[in-house]
């Protein structure tokens, strides 16, 4: 696990991360592995983040290495959506045995990839890493590599076990994994001055159809999203991109900063929630194009449409605003959305009374800050109970979180909207805006709280 | 009846299966007030939480004791002490169930005796009981887990009782039982003037009640103290075959008899129930009852017309599976294809040819041609692909809603059994068309050709 332990310390030194170099360095050097506290902790592990952060790629299969909890309690529960293969869906492990555990697993992983490339013919095979192989010492990127040359496939190796940190460092070690096996592998079959990377975004509930549509108006191509609705081809020929977008979160900085380094391609961090921060990214992916030698006219044609766009969607929410103005929102979201979602709802007169912070970076927390104010609620580590009781006394009107807090919300009697990755509904670019103040409208106004709220009636008698 | 096979290939396609621990974590949370702990790194914590809240819809308790690389290589007794004390302080838990997981497994803690150390150095614990079964990832499945934890917490809380109770019993419920399931269960013993002590106790802590107040541990569930008094009840209803071992250990512990019903459901499953319950208890069995029996009957029989000569594949553990193809091949059903995640004592017993433990894909593989397909949610591409009625039935069901409420005991959750699958037969029956009885052509997809092709 040498390679490992060296590849989660480089991932951590990221200059482009700015939460690492606020340490010093013998904080540093601690890692990822900040230390949790056992009995109260609640995040996924960096295997799962790693599945996140890959599974998007559509047509390749996602094969995890390990034993059956890590794929069988989990697969196919991600809602990131394919306009093509179907494959990605797919659940692909070894579900290894006591046997294996003893003997090790190597000798069944290199068959199960046999298995995968007879049956399934997929372009290539990510073999995922999980703790109790890791353990054992099954060496997964020397096995890949003997694998790509039998097969003459691509396999690739995704080092991130359980085990070495959080879901965070999973994206990381995920976006490694792409740096160093696949991107760059490929070429594209034509380039043009007009083509970008997404990075970042993982088309959850077909987002990233919110804002396509959109770029194509502008003949701005996307190369490759990475991963969101991915083929693989498109990942590993993404190094002829021209510029590319950083979705709103460091989790995959390391992809956006060292394709700039090795391939020239200049990349911004933006957002796609809010209007706003959407005719932002906008924007700005038109300017790195036009520096990087696309025709100028391109920014005035982002602007044209900025300037439809908002109207429309102004329009379409100017319904909601009264409707909306001064509710109070909780707003429970793993940090990186954070601020972007701030932002989003303030814009249509929503008050923020608390928002968490746990897995903010310090430049997130300063942006929630010039959002909300000096005196701006943020926790950083709020207790279910607490969550609680700040809806039961009604000091929020609603809470947004991921679906394992939502019960918090509706045992209160209050209402609830998802906004993490198992969610139904698309609310990127300016349709998703509109979309998610219309579905805060909706759980808001629902009928049932009144109902549910009162008491029944031989209750009521009592207290009266 | 059946042959047993174990698939002898590399590569899990689909999983049916899902691990112990979350099984043995399920268990413990039908316990009142307890905290359930994963003993491995925080991620399986975090998938059995996901998983749980989409199946029941709740807010689940469950935490980690959040090993790292570092301190599984050192052990990981620091953590367990850790997870206990933070617990404690934040939960008052009354009972905390510990499983462990493949990871802690394979470095080989030994937690029992982990476990008294901590105790020895914080004798205010000595008031908390703290249950702790072996789980690992890589052994077994999701029912195994269950029925360990299970065994171990009988085998720790249950107290020997000379004085037996007259009327009360022990239920010992199978994981393949819902909360709605209990709830019935529960309702039919009581209507016999007896009065049982369900363990594991779903229905109370995760039948979607909305509570006065907020509770980090689980709310309702078998109290410890009724857990401890099972020892003085006359006899142990053993539902569902995995759970014989926990009745074994009652039995060695308290001197209580025990009867084992694989099934309840079906007409003379729930027969033989009842008749026991009457016996048990000395009294005549309910007019509730027999009028239940009469309308399950006349379910049978109105339903018989669309079962007979239907096809079936299932994918489920092997409780849930033998209680489902049972029925179903009391109704005139061919159970086409059996698949299942663990060896029982019960597979061989199932009504096919031929049981296989594997996965969807090989349910899939066999399934083409079948007139239904019942497993759990992640049957919904397979369903897809191969465009046949689709029946959820198992864990996890995230995608309908009401998975904690569906029946499958008794009179009259069968007969509503019968009627959902009945309406699914009639919903997807062909109809005859000009071309249905034309000679077999290729690819003909009239009723007569499918028939021949079969
Ligand atoms: S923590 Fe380790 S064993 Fe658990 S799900 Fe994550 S990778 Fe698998």
């Amino acid at each position: 696990m040498a390679g490992l332990t060296t590849k989660v310390q480089e991932v951590f030194d990221e200059p482009g991360c700015d939460k690492n170099q606020g340490k010093s360095e013998k904080e540093r050097k601690k890692g990822c592995t900040k230390q949790l506290q056992p009995g109260a902790a609640a995040g996924g592990c960096a295997f799962d983040g790693a599945k996140i952060a890959l599974q998007p790629i559509t047509d390749v299969a996602h094969l995890v290495h390990g034993p059956i909890a890590c794929e069988g309690n989990s697969w196919d529960n991600r809602g990131a959506k394919s306009s093509g293969s179907r494959l990605y869906r797919t659940g692909f492990t070894t579900d290894i045995n006591e046997t294996d555990v003893v003997y090790g697993g190597e000798k069944r992983l290199f068959k199960a990839i046999k298995e995968i490339l007879d049956k399934y013919d997929p372009p290539a095979v990510f073999v995922y890493q999980t703790c109790v192989t890791a353990l054992i010492g099954d060496d997964i990127d020397a096995l890949c590599k003997a694998a790509s040359e039998k097969f003459g496939k691509p396999i690739i190796p995704v080092n991130a076990p359980g085990f070495v940190g959080s879901k965070n460092l999973g994206n990381k070690l995920a976006g490694e994994a792409l740096l160093d096996h696949v991107i760059g592998t490929e070429e594209p079959e034509y380039t043009t001055p007009y083509d970008i990377n997404i990075i970042g975004e993982y088309n959850l509930a077909g987002e990233l159809w919110q804002v396509k549509p959109l770029l194509d108006e502008l003949g701005v191509r996307i190369l490759s999203c990475i991963s969101g609705d991915a083929r693989y081809h498109e990942v590993a020929s993404s190094h002829r991109a021209k510029a590319a977008m950083m979705v709103c979160s460091k989790a995959m900085i390391n992809i956006a900063r060292k394709m700039d380094e090795r391939y020239d391609i200049p990349f911004f961090e933006g957002s796609f929630y809010g209007i706003s921060d959407m005719s932002d990214s906008l924007r700005q992916i038109a300017q790195l194009l036009v520096q990087k030698g696309a025709g100028p006219d391109l920014l005035e044609r982002t602007e044209n449409l900025i300037a439809r766009e908002e109207a429309r969607a102004w329009e379409m929410m100017a319904p909601y605003r009264e409707r909306l103005a001064g509710k109070r929102v909780l707003l429970i979201t793993g940090g990186v959305k954070s601020w972007s979602v701030v932002a989003a709802l303030q814009e249509v007169g929503i008050e923020i009374v608390g928002t968490s912070v746990k897995k903010s970076t310090k430049e997130d927390k300063e942006r929630i800050k010039e959002l909300m104010g000096e005196d701006a609620h943020m926790f950083d580590d709020m207790t279910p109970r607490e969550m609680y009781a700040m809806l039961k006394d009604a000091r929020a009107d609603i809470m947004l979180s991921g679906g394992r807090s939502q019960f918090i919300a509706l045992k209160a009697k209050m209402p609830w909207l998802d906004i993490n990755q198992e969610r139904h509904h698309a609310y990127a670019g300016y349709d998703g805006m509109v979309a998610l103040v219309r579905e805060i409208d909706k759980a808001l106004y629902n009928p049932v709280w009144e109902q549910a709220r009162k008491p029944a009636p031989w209750e009521a008698a009592w207290q009266s | 009846m059946a042959v047993v096979s174990v698939l002898r290939k590399a590569c899990a396609v689909n999983p049916l299966k899902m691990s112990q621990p979350i099984g043995g974590a399920l268990a413990f949370m039908g316990l009142d007030n307890c905290m359930p702990v994963l003993h491995g790194s925080q991620g399986c914590t975090a998938f059995g939480l996901v998983l749980f809240v989409r199946h029941f819809r709740e807010a689940i308790p469950l935490q980690t004791t959040a090993m790292n690389e570092v301190t599984t290589i050192m052990g990981g007794i620091d953590n367990i002490e850790q997870a206990i004390l933070n617990i404690v302080k934040r939960a008052k838990p009354a009972i905390i169930g510990i499983c462990s997981t493949g990871l802690t497994e394979t470095k080989g803690d030994d937690v029992d005796g982990y476990l008294k150390l901590i105790r020895k150095k914080h004798p205010e614990l000595d008031t908390l009981p703290i249950v702790y079964v072996s789980t690992p990832d890589y052994k077994d499945a999701f029912q195994d887990g269950w029925a360990n934890a299970v065994t171990r917490i009988v085998q720790q809380l249950v107290e020997p009782a000379p004085k037996k109770i007259q009327n009360q019993v022990n239920i010992l419920a199978g994981s393949h039982l819902s909360p709605g399931d209990i709830d019935e269960i529960r309702e039919i013993v009581e209507d016999f003037g007896l009065s049982p002590i369900v363990l594991p106790d779903l229905s109370g802590s995760l039948d979607g009640h909305v509570p006065e107040d907020f509770s980090p541990t689980t709310l309702g569930g078998t109290k410890v103290d009724a857990v401890r008094s099972m020892g003085q009840s006359v006899v142990t209803l053993v539902l569902g075959e995995h759970m014989l071992s926990a009745a074994v250990e009652i039995g060695i512990k308290a001197e209580v008899p025990y009867t084992v019903f694989d099934r309840l459901l079906g007409l003379e499953a729930n027969d033989r129930f009842i008749a026991f319950l009457s016996e048990v208890s000395g009294k005549p069995v309910p007019l509730k009852y027999r009028r239940q029996r009469s309308q399950l009957v006349d379910a049978m029989l109105d339903g018989h017309f669309f079962f007979g000569g239907k096809k079936i594949a299932i994918g489920a553990e092997p409780d849930l599976l033998w209680a489902i193809s049972s029925l179903l091949a009391e109704m005139g059903c061919e159970i086409a294809v059996a698949v299942t995640t663990t060896l029982s004592p019960m597979l061989e017993k199932i009504p096919a040819k031929e049981v296989l433990v594997g996965d969807l894909e090989d349910m899939e593989m066999r399934a083409k041609g079948c007139d239904l397909l019942i497993t759990h949610s992640h049957g919904r591409q397979m369903a897809e692909r191969l465009a046949i009625p689709f029946l959820r039935m198992g864990l996890p069901i995230f995608d309908r809603l009401g998975a904690g409420h569906k029946l499958g005991v008794g009179y009259r959750g069968t007969r509503d059994l019968i009627f959902e699958i009945g309406n699914l037969f009639l919903a997807n029956a062909h109809e005859a068309g000009p071309d249905t009885w034309a000679p077999l052509q290729e690819g003909g997809s009239g009723n007569g050709a499918q028939a021949a092709a079969h």
